[in-house]
């Protein structure tokens, strides 16, 4: 019962780290229809920079938001300088070309601090506390904590503000919104620089548990591609619920399923997203699409 | 009737020209090369036959696959466990090997038609990645992390026979590979290229330009695209088995994510849709790394304590690179780039020598 509760909420931390990965990957396939191979390695490469600014001893707390504006900047340059020039190229090509940066931002950071896996400092002490008779650590439950502040700052944005309004207005109407006056591209671009900052903070999140090195985010990122088809690959909401789900069902079937165990935990993201692709493609939340001839 | 041959072969199209020069290049190839270099050409051919395979399906078919080194990793474990475990010549461990894995890909393509590029590309990539702990769990089947450790295939005696007496020495087992697999690529080459050309290929190629406009024409959509998925699953199938005969090793780290990364990479660079497009993309890939991997440590300008991360990292930068460029700017890749330079010059000279004659036609005139 105890070790039950203590895989749920490491179940739960999981999720939350999923969960801001997946968002990531829902705010660009809202903006154009695309997901995005390489937020992983995005994340990884904001983890890289967190890194070396608190190695260049900068507390963590500073760190972090810078981590995540240079992100937001590194975002909004990618879209302007890569994205843009092929934004109407049939999805074919932008598939390759995410796959094409994923390349070469796990190599680029590979050049630039080497594979030799380094150990991330966690702004949570490593020791535990009983809830419920359950041992659990504090660095789940800061995780828990500031993936759960996290999704609802994104929440509030989208949801309650102007540009919030104004971002989801180009993503779903871009003519529209255009002959209204937005700047549809400029909004795309600012989905860029928000998505790679939501996903930073994953990176960043998930760094001390599994040390920092270029293919760190690998796995993730296959867990945040389950959570977000799981969800309904268009809601935000759906990302974060599926990112809970994936979070605890890896943890309990890794724990409880004899024949997962630690190694196949992986698989079962795959049997996720094959199984949810396979009886309801469009996820718990996303809205059947209508084609028309 | 010697004549009516000699004229089909003046009239033959130029490309029919280029592919016999090619056959002659590969055919020739041992006999000049060290037998080393012989071993590391056939694992470019390797590379070759499963991204002919990758381009029938995405060039052809517009279906986006990013696991084909999954399909390889069975074709290549088909031919280890057939030959272990149960003493079958290795041989004849190819085509089942391919027809294992193609009748694979062929029911792996009836779920994937009725997902979009996008989830498809998605759900393989999952494929791709999580391969490796897939192939380690069955380890009584597989050797798990161990992989299976095969016998260094032995030339026969014919072949050996016939290179010693071309060249003065015997076949060594490098070679005997790279003939076993350019013989093999080459008969693998001429069925795609009778598959593009006719019937199937123009199916294929009127539901990747119009799904819609190509069922209302009478093409049977669902049939077409499981079949493209089979014959490329069967084509990566032979290759896997190859490069288990020619490492004489498989283990779950031969099949790594970035394998089907490589295989993309080459099906972009060389030219989608075709024909000859693989044969440059596939040497690209394989030989990109290996020339760096030269190339990093005799450069004395780079430290000696980072050339092993350059030699790392620098073909995936590379990669990546190549990769974004071919995609925004020369999308028919450097098949695209070659066709389209020759139709140029072709057009210039034409012109050049129309304007001598007096042919050509009045410049067109600009309205004010």
């Amino acid at each position: 019962m105890q070790s039950l509760i203590q895989q749920i909420i490491s179940g739960i931390a999981s999720g939350g780290v999923f969960a801001s990965l997946a968002l990531a990957l829902v705010l660009i396939y809202n903006a154009m229809g695309l997901v995005n191979f390489a937020q992983g390695e995005m994340a990884m490469f904001a983890t890289f920079i967190a890194f070396t600014l608190i190695d260049r001893g900068l507390s963590y707390w500073i760190a972090l938001p810078v981590t995540l504006m240079i992100a937001f900047a590194g975002g909004v340059l990618i879209q302007r300088v890569v994205i843009r020039p092929v934004e109407r190229a049939p999805v074919l090509t932008l598939v390759i070309i995410t796959l094409g940066m994923a390349t070469l931002v796990n190599g680029l950071a590979g050049f630039i601090w080497g594979y030799v896996p380094r150990s991330f400092p966690s702004p949570f002490s490593a020791r535990t506390v009983n809830i419920l008779g359950a041992v659990v650590s504090y660095q789940d439950m800061g995780v828990i904590a500031i993936s759960a502040v996290v999704l609802l700052l994104i929440y509030l944005l989208l949801q309650r503000t102007t540009i919030g309004l104004t971002m989801r207005a180009a993503a779903h109407h871009p003519e529209a919104s255009r002959l209204l006056g937005v700047r549809v591209s400029w909004m795309l671009a600012l989905g860029w620089g928000l998505a790679a900052a939501v996903g930073a903070v994953s990176g960043i999140m998930v760094a001390p548990v599994l040390f920092l090195e270029p293919n760190m985010m690998q796995a993730i990122i296959i867990y945040a591609f389950a959570a977000a088809v799981l969800g309904g690959i268009e809601s935000p909401l759906g990302a974060v619920v599926g990112g809970l789900i994936v979070g605890l069902t890896v943890n309990l079937a890794g724990a409880y399923l004899p024949f997962v165990g630690g190694d196949l935990e992986l698989a079962v993201a795959l049997a996720i997203i094959i199984g949810v692709l396979l009886v309801r493609p469009n996820g718990l939340f996303g809205r059947p699409t209508v084609r028309r001839v | 009737m010697p004549t009516s041959m000699l004229q089909r072969i003046r009239s033959a199209p130029p490309r029919y020209w280029l592919v016999v020069v090619v056959a002659i290049f590969f055919a020739g190839l041992p006999t000049v090369v060290s037998s080393f270099s012989a071993g590391l050409w056939a694992h470019a051919l390797i590379f070759v036959i499963a991204i002919m395979g990758l381009n029938i399906l995405i060039g052809y078919s517009g279906q986006l696959s990013l696991g084909h080194g999954a399909f390889m990793a069975l074709g290549a474990y088909t031919m280890a466990i057939l030959v272990r475990r149960y003493q079958i010549n290795y041989l004849a461990t190819i085509p089942i090997a391919g027809l294992l894995v193609g009748a694979v890909g062929f029911v792996f393509g009836i779920p994937a038609l009725r997902l979009s590029a996008l989830y498809l590309a998605l759900a393989t990539f999952a494929l791709a990645v999580v391969t490796p702990n897939l192939i380690a769990r069955p380890d009584k089947f597989t050797g798990g992390n161990h992989g299976i450790i095969l016998a260094p295939p032995d030339p026969p005696q014919f072949a050996k026979d016939a290179f010693a007496a071309v060249t003065g020495t015997p076949m060594t087992g490098d070679q005997w590979v790279y003939y076993l697999t350019a013989g093999i690529g080459a008969l693998l080459f001429w069925l795609a290229w009778n598959l593009v050309r006719h019937r199937a290929g123009r199916a294929m190629r009127a539901i990747r330009d119009g799904e819609v406009a190509a069922a209302a024409s009478g093409v049977n959509i669902a049939a077409y695209k499981t079949l493209a998925f089979g014959i490329s699953a069967f084509y990566a199938g032979i290759a896997g088995s190859l490069y288990g005969i020619a490492t004489a090793f498989v283990s779950p780290q031969t099949f790594p994510v970035t394998l089907s990364i490589a295989l993309l990479v080459g099906a972009v660079i060389g030219g989608l849709a075709s024909t000859a497009g693989p044969l440059l993309g596939g040497i690209f890939v394989y030989y990109l790394p290996i020339e760096s991997n030269q190339w990093v440590p005799s450069q004395s300008w780079i430290p000696t304590q980072i050339a092993s991360v350059v030699e790392k990292a620098g073909p995936a930068v590379t990669y990546g690179v190549v990769l974004i460029l071919i995609m925004i700017f020369a999308p028919n890749g450097i098949v695209g780039l070659i066709v389209a330079g020759y139709a140029r010059l072709r057009r210039r000279l034409r012109g050049v020598a129309d304007r001598e004659t007096g042919q050509l036609p009045p410049a067109s005139q600009t309205v004010p």
